[in-house]
């Protein structure tokens, strides 16, 4: 079953991009699917609709302000 | 396929007549941002979209119609181009769309609109969304290599990875619907103010000419990374008003963060990698369009503030 290997990019301070179509399972068994032609998996476990990622990744502020 | 809509003023009165056989008004010395301007534009656009009942096609490439249209955007073009403030630093650019500002429209919506606000916002929308990407699909021959696929790519998902019901304008329509709203196409064009046809004709302007292919990209860019939160309060907007029809806004949350990703890396990091000189256009595109939305956001916000329409007056109202 050699193929091309699947390709993920890893976004610093932002999500895991994978190839779609995807499936995951999560912990407590619920499966979520998405066949989008790039999936961005949350990585910052802010996301309202985790582990897809809605930019709650995002900063708040501009740099430099607090 | 649209019905004409009414003029506005001189400009937009002489075009609909010129589309009937009469010669095509001069330009003059119109407002940038004004009424006039901006529906003539959006009519002489629209004839390379789907054009209007009752109008012959060849109009689109009416000579007399195209001088006006070129003597319009310079106005335009001129306006937006004085309005921002430039520079070549892409990546602050960037930066600065992923502010996600308070005191938006979507704010409102979500913390105190009522109805009569969310079915005036999507009609100002209706004037993008019913061509929802059309705009930014006259960019892709004028690109060449991984920006071109990668762009392709999110326009693809744009238009419902091939399925029309999960294309974009598509949800849309679904939405005016469920909001009781006519979801013919460009069906509440005269309702629409000029603060909205400028944002599209911006993105018609920068689609359609190469030499903007650049501000086309770094346009499309700045409304993918600024659409994701803005789409996830519309949802809660939605849900907290009983409107059970959130699909299109959903659909946005998690289609933008993905588009955000794409736009930056292998559409505006390959294009800037291919022609860098591209870099002044490219954030050009991104501060046109904070401009123009900032000008729209205004405008809604302040009629709404004073408990009025932000929509134009017309005879059949809200």
């Amino acid at each position: 079953m050699a193929g091309d290997p699947t390709r993920i990019t890893m976004v610093t301070g932002g999500p895991i991009l994978v190839e779609g179509p995807v499936e995951i399972t999560l912990d407590d068994g619920r499966v979520v699917r998405s066949d989008r032609f790039v999936v961005a998996l949350c990585a910052c476990k802010r996301s309202r609709t985790y582990p897809i990622c809605d930019t709650s990744h995002r900063p708040k502020h501009r740099r430099g302000e607090s | 396929m649209g019905q004409l809509p009414r003029p506005r003023g001189p400009i937009s009165e002489g075009i609909l007549a010129a589309l009937s056989g009469g010669a095509p008004p001069p330009a003059g010395d119109p407002d940038p941002f004004g009424e006039d301007l901006h529906l003539s534009l959006y009519v002489c656009y629209e004839l390379h979209y789907q054009g209007f009942d009752g109008v012959d096609p060849e109009y689109e490439w009416d000579p007399g119609l195209l001088a006006l249209r070129r003597d319009l955007e310079r106005v335009f073009l001129t306006a937006l181009r004085d309005g921002v403030e430039g520079g070549t630093d892409v990546e602050a650019a960037v930066d600065a769309a992923m502010i996600d500002s308070p005191g938006g429209i979507s704010h409102f919506l979500e913390d105190k609109g009522e109805l009569w606000h969310l079915r005036e916002y999507v009609v100002h929308r209706s004037a993008y969304h019913h061509k929802e990407a059309d705009p930014h699909a006259w960019v892709i021959p004028r690109l060449t290599g991984q920006a071109k696929a990668a762009l392709v790519a999110v326009e693809f998902d744009e238009y419902g990875g091939g399925r029309y019901a999960r294309m974009h304008a598509k949800l849309f329509g679904d939405l005016m619907r469920a909001l009781g709203l006519d979801d013919g196409y460009l069906a509440r064009l005269d309702d629409v103010p000029a603060p909205m046809l400028a944002v599209v004709n911006m993105m018609s302007l920068f689609g359609l000419h190469r030499s903007l292919r650049g501000a086309l990209v770094g346009h499309f860019a700045s409304a993918e990374i600024t659409t994701s939160p803005g789409a996830a309060r519309m949802t809660r907007a939605l849900d907290r008003l009983g409107v059970a029809e959130t699909v299109f806004f959903t659909e946005h949350v998690e289609a933008d963060a993905v588009h955000e990703q794409v736009l930056r890396r292998d559409v505006v990091g390959d294009l800037l990698r291919r022609e860098p000189a591209l870099a002044g256009d490219i954030v050009f595109g991104f501060q046109a369009t904070d401009l123009l939305e900032g000008r729209f956001g205004a405008h809604v916000l302040g009629a709404w503030d004073q408990g009025r329409t932000s929509l134009r007056e017309t005879p059949d109202g809200r």
